[in-house]
């Protein structure tokens, strides 16, 4: 085993149960796991929602963490995304400072970004982007010497590529 | 020796009339599935959130409801019912803090893996969350203590829920389940129809185990020359205890058994070597430590067992037999998981496995060591020895006996010095440690088992943090046999005060406690004394001979320690020996 921290991503299917999200975070937090992000939302299935939560941890935690999961009876399936293909996206909302003068500027990033302009202000506007948490951080420095005003990230959701 | 206490009368006319749908209110569904779940004696305590329910009690006969006198009492009555008997165990509690009342019972069941259903009652649906008054989110503060729990919603979710909770509480890992009901819920009537199927997704305790790894079990036995076996709690829970027997039987492999596993193994085998850990044997330490292979069965490696981990068994291969996975390799690296109830996986076990051959000398080695280094203590003809007096329980129950503790050093000298032969026999707070729960629990037990004889040992502290109950013995003539070991002090504490801390006897002296005879007498059970040895012996004999529940003080010297004892942070086989030496 080995000791090295590592972020893992992990799929939850659980119960559409009032305070499953409690049950699982608090899991988290008695058991000194870490939590980087977690997201919840409905699945393929009606009453079942799923989680996905982003972690650091060695293989040993990553171990506890899966089966102490599992001991929780709304919880289905724990799905360990990161050993396998995956795709993981993020989006985040920007409002971002922006003189008139400077948006066309600000357009280039957001076009080389793939990003998108959702909303524009007299003196401000707000930047929707769509990626990876890497894509997603890397944007925000990029506008960071504008002036960011307000910044809202929903957290990783995700899913193994393929017919898995 | 049998409590006067009346059969319930539920009988199967009785169920049967039950199984018939019928209109009528969240109370009554809720006491008629206690019934068909076979409950035959509940713990509770009413309150206006509960009235409805406690309403529908009102001459209701088919099964016993006791009054205690606080919450905790209930709770840990509850819990030594379901230790004793193996069912689940039930308790009743009003809103608010009723509810917050029990938290301590639960995360000591909880802890244990015991099996109880907790049911509370809550305020109106529609007032909950907005701090009515008596309210308390105790689902929420109980979520880590309970291995589930449920708010109810509506009347027509209660009979699934009775029916699912008593599912989950005895099945699998067991453990303490929460049913949080509001009071309208309570008063609300629907169509009950017994629920005779449960569809929970996500839970299916893995009972039978991979074959291929009970090989590898054997395989190792095989090659061992210095096997050790080390059972817990999990032996008593599945009742393979009798597999055990055979497993040991046929390997002939040493084996020492946890502070809850007390009583799954014969103590009068010569392969037993008691206990191991903090104030286990130094044979048990010392088998452990030089062991090549460790075979848990039904242990969870507390570190009150393990000591220092990264010093825990070093030269062993670990098999660890376990129905909750995540205990696999949670504390001490496995490399032999078996997940799966204890008894299924020795049943299946035993077939392969035969006595472990290159083990002859390590069993000399054992053997030695238990006659070199027993249990040890420095008697005395003026003073009572506290060792002493166990072994003067011991001797007139001959392990025949439902043994109840509360927590201190009373509790590792009845460990050490009382020899248990029989499963659910030996009733203790292991993993929470809970002061108060010696005395109610041996009322569970009794309840439990109302033609056996149950002792109840407490410290002078303990037995002050539930004596109340002594109320629910007398009126209810309930037969306990209440010990109180009276040091006149905290005494584990001292004993670390002594030991760790330089004898700087902080807040230890319990100076002010009542008369523990008058205190019996006050509440109309019979209160006994003893200074002496002649003294003890006459006590317990009248003790022995009264029916009905009789306190006995046994006052002994303050200064006893219990030995051996492995300090925090040593590993196991640095053992203080004090007067083991
Ligand atoms: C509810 C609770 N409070 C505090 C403790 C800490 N504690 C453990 S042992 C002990 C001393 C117990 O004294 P006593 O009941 O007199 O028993 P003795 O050790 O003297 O046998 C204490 C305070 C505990 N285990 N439980």
């Amino acid at each position: 085993m080995t000791t090295t921290m590592t972020s893992h991503t992990i799929a939850v299917l659980v119960n559409d149960q009032p305070g499953v999200l409690q049950r699982v975070s608090g899991l988290f937090g008695r058991r000194g796991f870490n939590i980087e992000s977690i997201t919840v939302g409905q699945s393929e299935e009606e009453g079942l929602s799923r989680m996905v939560i982003v972690t650091q941890g060695d293989d040993k935690t990553l171990e506890q963490i899966e089966k102490q999961l599992y001991k929780l009876i709304d919880v289905i399936k724990v799905v360990n995304l990161s050993s396998k293909p995956m795709v993981a996206r993020e989006l985040a909302l920007i409002k971002v400072k922006s003189e008139p003068a400077e948006r066309p500027e600000i357009m280039g990033v957001v076009e080389t970004f793939r990003a998108a302009v959702v909303d524009i202000g007299t003196n401000s506007m707000i930047v929707q982007v769509v990626g990876d948490t890497e894509k997603i951080d890397a944007m925000i420095e990029l506008l960071h010497p504008y002036g960011i005003r307000e910044l809202s990230r929903t957290g990783v959701t995700a899913m193994i590529r393929g017919n898995a | 020796m049998s409590a006067q206490i009346p059969a319930v009368r539920s009988t199967e006319q009785l169920r049967e009339k039950w199984m018939k749908p019928e209109v009528i209110t969240g109370s009554e569904i809720l006491l008629r599935s206690l019934v068909l779940e076979g409950v035959e004696c509940v713990f509770g305590y009413p309150g206006g959130a509960v009235l409805y329910i406690y309403d529908a009690l009102y001459g209701f006969k088919d099964f016993h409801h006791l009054l205690t006198r606080h919450e905790q009492g209930a709770i840990h009555a509850a819990d030594g019912y379901a230790r004793a008997s193996g069912k689940v165990g039930v308790c009743i509690a009003t809103s608010g803090p009723g509810a917050t009342n029990t938290v301590t019972g639960i995360a000591t069941a909880f802890m244990d893996s015991v099996p109880l259903v907790v049911i509370t009652g809550n305020v109106v649906s529609s007032l909950i969350g907005t701090d009515a008054f008596q309210e308390a989110d105790i689902t929420g503060i109980t979520m880590p203590i309970t291995k589930h729990s449920y708010l109810v919603r509506s009347v027509e979710e209660l009979p699934r829920v009775i029916h699912e909770a008593f599912h989950i509480a005895n099945t699998g890992r067991k453990g303490p389940v929460l049913i949080d009901i509001p009071k309208d819920v309570s008063a609300d009537k629907t169509l009950f129809e017994p629920v005779q199927s449960i569809n929970l997704r996500g839970y299916n305790p893995k009972v039978v185990p991979n074959h291929h790894q009970l090989e590898k079990v054997a395989a190792a036995i095989k090659e061992a020359e210095r096997p050790v076996i080390l059972a817990g709690g999990g032996v008593v829970y599945s009742g393979g205890h009798e597999e055990l027997l055979e497993f040991v039987t046929r390997t002939e492999i040493p084996i020492t058994t946890t502070l809850l596993g007390l009583g799954a193994f014969p103590s009068g085998n010569p392969l037993w070597m008691g206990m191991p850990g903090m104030h286990g044997t130094y044979t048990a330490n010392q088998a452990i430590q030089n062991s090549d292979l460790l075979i848990n069965i039904g242990a969870r490696f507390d570190d009150r067992v393990t000591g220092r981990l990264d010093g825990f068994a070093p030269h062993a291969k670990v098999v660890h037999i376990d129905i909750d996975p995540a205990e696999i390799g949670k504390n001490v690296k496995t490399e032999i998981p078996v997940v799966g109830d204890v008894k299924t996986v020795l049943e299946l076990l035993n077939p392969l496995v035969g006595r472990s051959d290159k083990a002859d000398a390590w069993r000399s080695q054992i053997s030695q060591w238990m006659a070199d280094k027993p249990y040890k203590y420095k008697d005395s003809d003026t003073e009572l020895k506290p060792q002493w007096v166990i072994e003067l329980l011991n001797d007139t129950t001959k392990g025949e006996a439902i043994v109840t503790t509360d927590v201190g050093q009373h509790q590792m000298w009845a460990a050490q010095y009382y020899k248990f032969n029989q499963p659910r026999s030996w009733i203790t707070s292991g993993g929470l440690g809970t002061m108060g729960f010696g005395f109610p629990s041996a009322i569970g037990a009794q309840m439990a088992h109302p033609d056996r004889l149950v002792i109840s040992i407490n410290g002078d502290g303990g037995m002050q943090m539930c004596a109340q109950e002594l109320a629910i013995c007398a009126i209810n003539n309930i037969p306990v046999k209440v010990v109180v070991i009276n040091n006149q002090v905290l005494g584990m504490v001292r004993q670390w005060q002594e030991l760790i801390y330089e004898n700087r006897y902080s807040h230890i002296d319990l100076a002010g406690s009542p008369d523990f005879v008058k205190l019996a007498e006050a509440y109309g059970v019979k209160g006994l004394r003893a200074s002496n040895k002649e003294e003890a012996k006459q006590a317990w004999k009248e003790a022995m001979e009264t029916p009905g529940p009789v306190l006995v003080e046994f006052v002994v010297s303050k200064e006893e320690n219990v030995y051996p004892m492995v300090t925090q942070g040593s590993t196991i086989d640095q053992m203080l020996m004090g007067d083991c030496e």
